[in-house]
């Protein structure tokens, strides 16, 4: 199969691809919002998770693997960045290498450890893999814990190396993804078009278009993994593994593989989420992280990459959109304006008001926000896996098919 | 009785056990280049038991198993495979989420080398491969008259469809041998008939040896060179299906005794 078979997705994928990239200079229509910093570390951080969601994608939607250690494999990915690329100091191992060196390694450590567990995990199936890959979450947070000269201290943790491009410890950055300015020298003179400033863009945007290349990257090796040989010997293991032996597939051979690079894109993927945050404390990587992973998986839509950014931008953004709701609902209720009914229902504002849920002061009586999007986040999990196994992918299927016979049913 | 001096495959008293329960004892026989050899019997007679110890899903505990004269006693399943020995299922054991054209082109896996970096990358050799094994799936697609049904998820096809894909992934492996584990149970006549007529042209046209396991007398006698009958997983004849026919163990096994009463 094609990358993109029709006309139709090779036009849509050539305007996804235009609005990425004014997406951060403000320049969308009617989204420009979506260029404000607070939207741009929201977007950022959708992206990175996109990474990890693209490899646990091959290891569950794709080779059915079910696997809740992926915020260990991000881990190892983060920690290794920051032993090969962080500073040293007294506390703390740091060799201070240049980005071209800790974030592939970042990648591929990650990838011999899933090797590493691989012969462990492919004896197991189903729930008891569930069970000896959330156990890896346990042994990491206790190792990273107990290893402060690799994570720094317990309630601290330590800072990470930037996404500068430098060719060698010590020198200058050549390219720097993490300061505001411009890009790079030598692009300063272009401006082409009049709303596109490339000569002061903030290190917001300058980070997404670095994360943006590897989601890019990462995506099509992932898509072009599905469609040639070794995708195709996953999926068999997936849904028949037996008769998928009998057909001449390894099996310990391809979950080892599944395994391995799905650890890649883990790892790759919390480095890069750990240089984008600056400073990560151990408890980072514990179950819930995984557990976003699988949500992401569920809710877009297993064994699907488009479900996989689906996913990743509902479960990241929907607690943003939810936050801004509940504000503008606030201010409704102040300005007592034509939707204040609704906040007055939702809104919890002292304990004597027995309606509504969320509170928005810290410690009130009701749900605090980010409460309300974990309660939302069980909610949807179960909504979905009731309503629609297929994700939200599934959902977009059904519209697609339905205007595709319309006016008819079929 | 087709004479051969090295047989595709030999059998060489093979007993296999479950717990208390014989599934095979001293069961030998072997199978020459293109021939079509058949394996009846009453259910639980041990048939199918036979194709997964050929296969390596099962370890017979003795005897020994020969292809082309070595050994395979105890290989796992998907050296067997890479030996060129092709299955079909008595359940249908297709992939249910991959379309036909993905369940037929994974019958490729052993004849195909492209890992995952070149598959990733989409590197010359990988694009070259995908190109190579579409144009062998669509003449399998073709012979089994299947292209209506090209991209498809396979558990949505009907019955005596899902029976040819799984025909068609064997086939895509260009297996040297092929096993048949009741292509035509729960098909009515048109639907054996057209079945017939597929394992007849593949005999024909790509030369494969097969081994068919078939409770369709009609079928098996019409098509096979010789016949084998297992009874509680012991051979009681083997021979031309004439011969068969008129066995008296054989009569004994599917009809029973007379008894005077």
């Amino acid at each position: 199969m094609g990358l993109f078979p029709t006309t139709t997705k090779k036009v849509s994928i050539a305007l996804l691809g235009v609005m990425a990239l004014l997406l951060p200079f403000s320049a969308l229509p009617l989204f420009g919002f979506l260029g404000d910093a607070g939207w741009m570390v929201m977007i950022n951080r959708a992206l990175i998770y996109a990474i990890a969601a693209l490899g646990l994608n091959l290891l569950v939607g794709v080779a059915g693997q079910i696997s809740l250690g992926h915020a260990f494999f991000m881990a190892v990915g983060a920690y290794t960045a920051v032993v090969l690329g962080g500073e040293a100091g007294r506390t703390v191992w740091g060799l201070g290498l240049p980005i071209w060196i800790w974030l592939p390694a970042a990648g591929v450590v990650a990838a011999l450890v899933g090797i590493l567990i691989a012969p462990t995990a492919v004896r197991v199936r189903g729930l008891y893999l569930a069970f000896v890959t959330l156990g890896l979450v346990f042994i990491g947070l206790f190792l990273w814990r107990n290893l402060g000269k690799v994570a720094g201290g317990p309630t601290t943790g330590r800072p990470w190396p930037k996404l500068e491009f430098a060719l060698w410890r010590g020198m200058d950055p050549i390219v720097s993804f993490a300061t505001d300015g411009p890009l790079w020298w030598w692009l300063t003179p272009i401006n082409w078009l009049p709303w596109v400033h490339i000569e002061e863009m903030s290190r917001h945007a300058k980070t997404y278009f670095f994360v943006l290349v590897f989601v890019i990257v990462f995506a099509l090796i992932a898509k072009n993994v599905m469609r040639t040989r070794v995708g195709r010997s996953w999926a068999a293991i997936r849904d028949r593994d037996i008769a998928a032996e009998v057909m001449g597939v390894a099996e310990a051979k391809g979950k080892t593989q599944a395994f391995a690079i799905s650890s890649f894109y883990a790892g790759v993927a919390g480095a890069i989420l750990a240089s984008v945050v600056g400073r990560m404390i151990p408890e980072s990587w514990n179950l819930f992280l995984s557990i976003e992973f699988v949500v992401i998986i569920l809710i877009g839509g297993a064994g699907t990459i488009a479900g996989v950014f689906m996913g990743t931008f509902f479960v990241v953004l929907t607690p943003r959109l939810v936050e801004d709701a509940t504000h503008w609902l606030a201010t409704q209720v102040s300005e007592d304006g034509s939707f204040a009914w609704l906040g007055n229902l939702f809104i919890r504002s002292s304990p004597d008001d027995f309606i509504g849920i969320v509170s928005l002061e810290a410690a009130g009586p009701g749900l605090s926000i980010y409460q309300l999007n974990v309660v939302l986040f069980g909610v949807l999990i179960i909504v979905f896996l009731i309503v629609e196994p297929l994700g939200i992918y599934g959902i977009w299927i059904k519209v697609r098919n339905y205007w595709k016979g319309w006016p008819f049913t079929y | 009785m087709v004479v051969v001096s090295v047989p595709l495959v030999e059998f060489e008293d093979v007993s296999l056990s479950f717990k208390g329960v014989r599934a095979l004892s001293k069961v030998s026989f072997s199978v020459g280049d293109d021939e079509l050899f058949a394996v009846i019997g009453p259910n639980g007679a041990g048939k199918t038991s036979a194709f997964n110890c050929l296969n390596g899903v099962y370890r017979p505990q003795e005897g020994d198993i020969r292809w082309r004269g070595d050994s395979i006693l105890g290989m796992r399943p998907d050296r067997v495979a890479a030996l060129g020995i092709a299955r079909t299922f008595q359940n249908i054991e297709l992939f249910a989420h991959m379309t036909v054209l993905e369940n037929i082109t994974l019958g490729r896996h052993i004849r195909t080398e492209v890992g995952w970096f070149a598959g990733g990358l989409w590197l010359g050799k990988a694009k070259r491969e995908e190109m190579a094994n579409r144009e062998k799936v669509e003449d399998i697609i073709d012979l089994l008259e299947i292209e209506a049904w090209r991209v498809y998820p396979v558990g949505m096809l009907p019955y005596g469809i899902q029976k040819r894909v799984e025909l068609g992934r064997a086939l895509a492996m260009e297996p040297e041998l092929l096993l048949l584990d009741e292509p035509v149970a729960g098909m009515n006549l048109e639907e054996t008939e057209d079945m017939a007529r597929f394992i007849l042209d593949i005999r024909e046209e790509l030369g494969i040896s097969m081994i068919l396991v078939e409770h369709d007398m009609g079928l098996v006698m019409d098509i096979a060179d010789r016949v084998m009958v297992l009874d509680f997983g012991e051979v009681i004849a083997t021979g031309p299906p004439d011969a068969i026919q008129s066995d008296p163990n054989v009569i004994k096994a599917y009809l029973g005794e007379e008894l005077d009463v």
